[in-house]
């Protein structure tokens, strides 16, 4: 390690910011793998690290990568969902990489859902 | 695309990030063994590019260690074992379940909380000196950069001048959080007056008072906040070297301390011209000499000089001669931890937060009878009750509150009737006790106040260092008093004797230690005088704690015959059929109050 000035220290803080943002939860938007047996089986572990990469090219630091069970429609596995704050979720089906890296660029960056992946917005109901 | 999955670098976040606590509370409840078997787990369901685990500094909440924090989602996990784990990743992590059965449950039948911000024993802190706990990985120094680390110090080298920073100090109203409470800019500015080529600053990290880990647990999670704050301090002084003197029983600490020594010194914020500013500023760890009276600043002076830790008479102050006769400026690890956070923010907004006389936070350990032991940091003018039932939950078992002890071995006792004091230098002093470097000993209905007071003055008399005779001789008579009436000895005149002791042993004492030490008589005899009366006159304990005042006997009317209490009386005194009530034996009893502990139906009564 160099000896460091004042300014080197907002370079440092930089890198480290992702890595703060996901311990305090403060995120801009939130992506769910869907990694049931179903999902893994399907591919979904791979989805995962697509996004993990392409989070770590473009130095995104305000999204929240996270995975959940089995979304219920095994048949159109690897799903995600991908939740803008304050936007309904939606639900991206029959995903491979490509799809993967074209949904983060479009949607979660751009915020522009890409119609053709989607399976639709919004949720079920739950309770 | 083999670029597309080609695994992450070194850098790399991933998705989760699992925060177990490696403070040494959670680490003696075996947190080490529980990463371990996260690592382990993790790597065998290939989750390991995804998921980070960090061993974090103390988070806290003791009482419910190993704990762990699950971000992003904020889930709470606690009393974590390693067999607990495949379980928890299978899942959280693979399926997104947070798991019910880990979680905090507030108290029996209500449902868990899963997320830390909505436990009350969080949300109720509020954190500046411990801002990182639970939230930096302590062992690495671009983590404590991430959260505006090192910020200050630039700030202050690029843009201030020594006395511009102590004026600042001054301002912010920041007190001495070792025990006395003395103004920290005031200090700064005698040490930088006094004549001298070179002078010294000193962090006290020797934590003597029984039950207290406040400072341990600050070194343990953010010591690079100590270091910085001394790397200011040394600049506004002009100082060019410090130390830590540390007790030697703080091991973890002691390695946390020396591994940021090493990462500062690397990126040059320790050494010869630190940040390229002209400061020159470095720091040793020394290791302490191991009796309480090394916490006193003239004692722990002469041991890192290499002599006895024996006290001397100020003045001179160290700000005038201290290491080696050069002026010394000395302040707790809390004081040095709120300095680059008061450096940063400004004066002003840290004396926003506190009473009229104590500003900022203060730091507690919290123990005893209460729900959630702990470390809890919250603003001067706190209420005890806040405390005590907020933050720590109340009194297990059901049992009643009697008082809290505050301020270490030499404080006093605050009763029942006010627990709604708010906590600062001056409300705890008026009502005889101190707020010493923030022991706080929660007491329940069990709890014999006489007795109290006598263990709090053997700890006295064990750590006197014996120069001066009113504090080895004066504290000595006063506990063999307090040992008399305990046992049942005690005589009318020696509740008088006991005052007139103490007066003679405050004012005439050659160290605070003395000066202090009639705390716990002082303020047991004030608000539990009828306990002393009770032992001497009546011959009774009525807290049922002193063994030559107690009898123990079994009620025929209460006792359902579960036969707990003869299991667990280790010399056969009591007796009884199944379902039947039992009977003790008085002439057997040993009166150790195994059976009294072990009763569900308050059917073993104490008298
Ligand atoms: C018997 C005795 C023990 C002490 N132990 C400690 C200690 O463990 N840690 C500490 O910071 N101060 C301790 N002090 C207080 C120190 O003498 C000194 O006041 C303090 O370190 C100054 O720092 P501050 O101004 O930041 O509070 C003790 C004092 C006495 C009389």
């Amino acid at each position: 390690m160099p000896k460091i000035r004042p300014e080197d220290l907002e370079a440092i803080a930089m890198r480290m910011r992702r890595q703060a943002k996901l311990r305090d939860g403060t995120a801009r938007a939130r992506v769910t793998v869907h990694m049931g047996t179903c999902g893994i089986a399907a591919g979904a572990r791979k989805i995962m690290t697509a996004l993990m990469s392409a989070m770590e090219e473009q130095g995104v630091d305000d999204v929240t990568l996270t995975t959940s069970g089995c979304a219920g429609l095994c048949s159109r596995e690897p799903m995600m969902t991908v939740e803008i704050q304050g936007e309904a979720p939606v639900k991206y089906v029959n995903l491979d990489e490509n799809k993967t890296r074209v949904i983060f660029t479009e949607h979660v960056l751009g915020g522009n859902i890409v119609a053709d992946y989607a399976l639709g917005v919004g949720s079920e109901r739950v309770a | 695309m083999a670029e597309q999955t080609s695994p992450p670098t070194a850098h790399h976040v991933g998705r989760a990030q699992l925060l177990v606590c490696a403070g040494t509370g959670c680490v003696s409840g075996r947190s080490l063994k529980v990463r371990e078997a996260l690592l382990e787990e993790i790597d065998k369901r290939g989750l390991k590019d995804e998921v980070k685990i960090v061993a974090t500094g103390c988070q806290g909440f003791c009482a419910q260690g190993p704990i762990m924090i699950f971000q992003p989602d904020g889930i709470f996990y606690q009393k974590l074992k390693p067999e607990d784990v495949p379980l928890l990743v299978e899942e959280h992590l693979i399926k997104g379940r947070p798991v019910e059965k880990f979680m905090y449950v507030p108290s029996a039948g209500e449902p868990p909380i899963p997320k830390l911000s909505d436990i009350d024993f969080f949300n109720k802190q509020r954190l500046i000196v411990l801002r990182n706990r639970g939230l930096i990985d302590p062992e690495k120094i671009d983590e404590y950069i991430g959260r505006e680390g090192y910020q200050a110090l630039a700030k202050v080298l690029a843009s201030m001048t020594p006395e511009e920073v102590i004026d600042e100090m001054t301002r912010s109203g920041l007190r001495g959080r070792g025990g006395a409470g003395f103004p920290t800019g005031v200090k700064w500015g005698f040490t930088r007056k006094a004549p001298g080529d070179d002078k010294c600053i000193i962090c006290n990290a020797d934590e003597g008072d029984p039950g207290a880990f406040m400072d341990r647990s600050i070194i343990e999670s953010d010591p690079f906040s100590v270091l910085e704050g001394m790397a200011i301090g040394a600049y506004a002084i002009g100082a060019s070297h410090g130390y830590v003197y540390i007790r030697e029983e703080y091991p973890l600490a002691m390695e946390r301390l020396h591994i940021a020594i090493d990462q500062a010194r690397e990126y040059g914020l320790l050494g010869e011209d630190i940040f390229g500013c002209g400061l020159n500023f470095d720091i040793s760890v020394f290791r302490g000499a191991g009796a309480f009276v090394c916490g006193e600043e003239t004692s722990l002076i002469s041991s890192l000089e290499g002599r006895m830790p024996e006290p001397r008479v100020r003045p001179p102050f160290p700000a005038q001669s201290g290491v080696w006769n050069m002026p010394t400026n000395i302040n707790n690890v809390e004081t040095w931890a709120n300095v680059p956070v008061i450096m940063r923010r400004g004066a002003e907004w840290f004396s926003s937060i506190g009473t009229d006389t104590s500003k900022g936070t203060k730091v507690f350990s919290v123990v005893g009878n209460v729900n959630n032991t702990g470390l809890v940091e919250v603003p001067m003018g706190t209420t005890l009750r806040e405390i005590v039932f907020g933050i720590g939950g109340g009194i297990p078992n059901g049992r009643k509150f009697k008082a809290v002890q505050t301020g270490g071995p030499s404080g006093g006792c605050i009763p029942a009737s006010l627990l709604d004091l708010t906590i600062d230098y001056e409300r705890l002093g008026e009502v005889g006790s101190i707020m010493g470097s923030g022991g706080l000993i929660v007491m329940d209905e069990r709890t014999c106040m006489v007795d109290v007071a006598r263990y709090f003055l053997e700890f006295l008399v064990d750590e006197s260092c014996g120069k001066c005779t009113p504090c080895r001789e004066g504290v000595a008579q006063m506990h063999g008093i307090l040992e008399r009436i305990c046992a049942g000895q005690g005589r009318d005149d020696d509740i008088e004797m006991l005052i007139e002791l103490a007066e003679y042993v405050k004012d005439s004492s050659l160290c605070a230690l003395g000066g202090t030490a009639p705390n716990p008589v002082l303020s047991t005899l004030k608000y539990f005088r009828d306990e002393y009366t009770a032992h001497i006159a009546d011959g009774k304990c009525p807290a049922g704690v002193c063994k030559a005042l107690i009898q123990y006997s079994i009620s025929a009317d209460a006792c359902k015959g579960c036969t707990k209490c003869a299991r667990v009386c280790p010399v056969g005194a009591i007796t009884g059929a199944k379902k039947q009530p039992h009977t003790l034996d008085r002439s057997k009893c040993i009166k150790c109050g195994a059976c009294y502990e072990s009763c569900s139906f308050d059917a073993v009564l104490v008298e």
